[in-house]
């Protein structure tokens, strides 16, 4: 894991065990922690950095480590919506023990909500949500609304 | 016993599933009512709006089947509606009965039901979603003129919101069809739709005026261009009239064009149309029958 060295020390640390989401599109790292249902109030040890340079001078990335915990692939699937490009490392003893990119899943599942408002998931019935991922838009399986490019409004 | 299968949405059907249900309700229908393969068999026809004219069609559909309905009078301020879920609903009734014929006004309630139901449901129509035996009633009565494919259908009216041409493009979509449509501005066909029956390989044409194209279509479909979508009494009338129907607009159109309109009309077709052979909307709306019911047997038997 490479760590991002900063004028008078690093940007963030390196953590030991845990999982680190690196190439996050700038900007977004808030949106795929909520997504991921992680907020300041767990017991993890976070460590955000935004806006942080890359070899390439005109891309910014967001980076988010996460101590002692490792998250599941069906998790980090989840922020393939918005982060598509994002990298997985997951860290043991200091060591990268296994490294992936995200993949779109071909169907979401109970984290995103409908904006039809008239559309049986928002009423008060014991279901999930559920989309279809087709090309990076979303069609509710039960009203067949398309969601397009404000998926992250729609993030409960 | 078969894998249970409902009828949510005309977009679960492929082409051969559609044909296979047409077929069925011809041959039925040819038969006449006194095929009773629903005896002994009980349907829960549970309406959450008021719609008679779809009510009535189901009721009578299972009834030439030999089955029995067991209908609410109205689910509003009875228990079924106080407080209780859909899911818990549906999962009580379907305990009561074979079938479940389901009317709603949320959209996505049938898909629902059809999660939390121990036995079939057919879709009658959820809120501004889907309603598949108005698509397969009109596809088989198109059928009953000319062959699906290779033919020019118009849809005329309001193709912004109305699910009806919305449902029924996309299954045209599985056939040879070139669809086109004529509305008033702002009430286009909606860009993904088009957009997604062009990937489909349907050739979608964009019409302002309905003399502009009316005498090369074989099949035209108005609907309600309903008074709500306009500013004002006024533009609604003026574009209600542009579109309005008659003998004379029908005097130059090809031998073999049908008109078909779902009903109940508001005034797009002008009562004298009625008597000339290409009204076939009447005979649509008996066709209902021979459609709901072959409906009935494909999810029961």
């Amino acid at each position: 894991m490479s760590v991002k060295k900063h004028e008078g020390g690093m940007l963030i640390n390196p953590i030991r065990d845990g999982t680190v989401i690196d190439h996050i599109a700038a900007g977004e790292a808030l949106t795929v922690l909520k997504i991921l249902g992680i907020t300041g109030s767990c017991n993890e040890e976070l460590s955000i950095a935004t806006n942080v340079s890359t070899k390439n001078p005109a891309v910014k990335k967001d980076i988010v480590k996460i101590s002692n915990r490792e998250l599941s692939k069906s998790e980090l699937n989840k922020i393939a919506l918005i982060a598509p490009n994002a990298t997985i490392n997951i860290i043991r003893n200091s060591k990268v023990v296994d490294k992936a990119g995200v993949e779109i899943p071909t169907v979401v599942t109970g984290f995103v909500r409908c904006p039809n408002p008239g559309c049986i998931t928002n009423s008060d019935e014991p279901i999930e949500t559920k989309f279809k991922v087709v090309n990076g838009t979303l069609h509710c399986l039960y009203c067949d609304n398309i969601l397009k490019s404000d998926i992250i409004n729609y993030i409960i | 016993m078969h894998n249970m299968h409902h009828i949510i949405s005309i977009r679960d059907f492929e082409r051969e599933d559609i044909d296979a249900l047409l077929t069925k309700a011809q041959q039925i229908q040819s038969l006449g009512s006194y095929k009773q393969t629903l005896r002994g068999k009980l349907v829960a026809l549970l309406f959450f709006e008021p719609s008679t004219r779809t009510r009535m069609s189901f009721a009578s559909a299972l009834a030439r089947l030999g089955g029995e309905a067991i209908t609410v009078d109205s689910v509003e301020g009875s228990s079924i509606s106080k407080g209780e879920t859909l899911a818990d609903t549906i999962k009580v009734v379907s305990s009561y009965v074979d079938a479940i014929v389901l009317r709603h006004p949320k959209e996505g309630a049938a898909r629902l039901a059809s999660e939390f139901s121990s036995v079939p449901v057919i879709n009658a129509g959820d809120g501004a979603g889907q309603h598949p035996s108005q698509t397969l009633l009109d596809l088989f009565t198109i059928k009953e003129n000319m062959k699906l494919d290779g033919i020019d259908l118009g849809l005329l009216g309001d193709l912004r919101y109305g699910r009806t041409a919305h449902s029924l493009s996309y299954a045209l979509s599985h056939y040879d069809v070139t669809i086109h449509t004529i509305t008033p501005k702002s009430l286009e066909m909606p860009q993904w739709l088009s957009t997604e029956l062009k990937e489909r390989g349907t050739e979608v044409v964009e019409h302002e005026k309905l003399e502009d194209i009316i005498n090369d279509l074989d099949v035209l479909y108005a609907t309600r261009i309903q008074r709500e979508r306009f500013p004002d009494m006024a533009s609604y009338a003026r574009v209600a009239n542009t579109y309005k129907i008659t003998p004379e607009t029908l005097k130059d159109v090809r031998k073999n064009l049908i008109l078909l309109h779902p009903l109940p009309r508001a005034g797009e077709i002008d009562p004298a149309v009625d008597a000339l052979p290409y009204a076939k909307y009447f005979r649509q709306a008996a066709n209902g029958i021979p459609v709901r019911m072959a409906m009935l047997e494909d999810v029961i038997l």
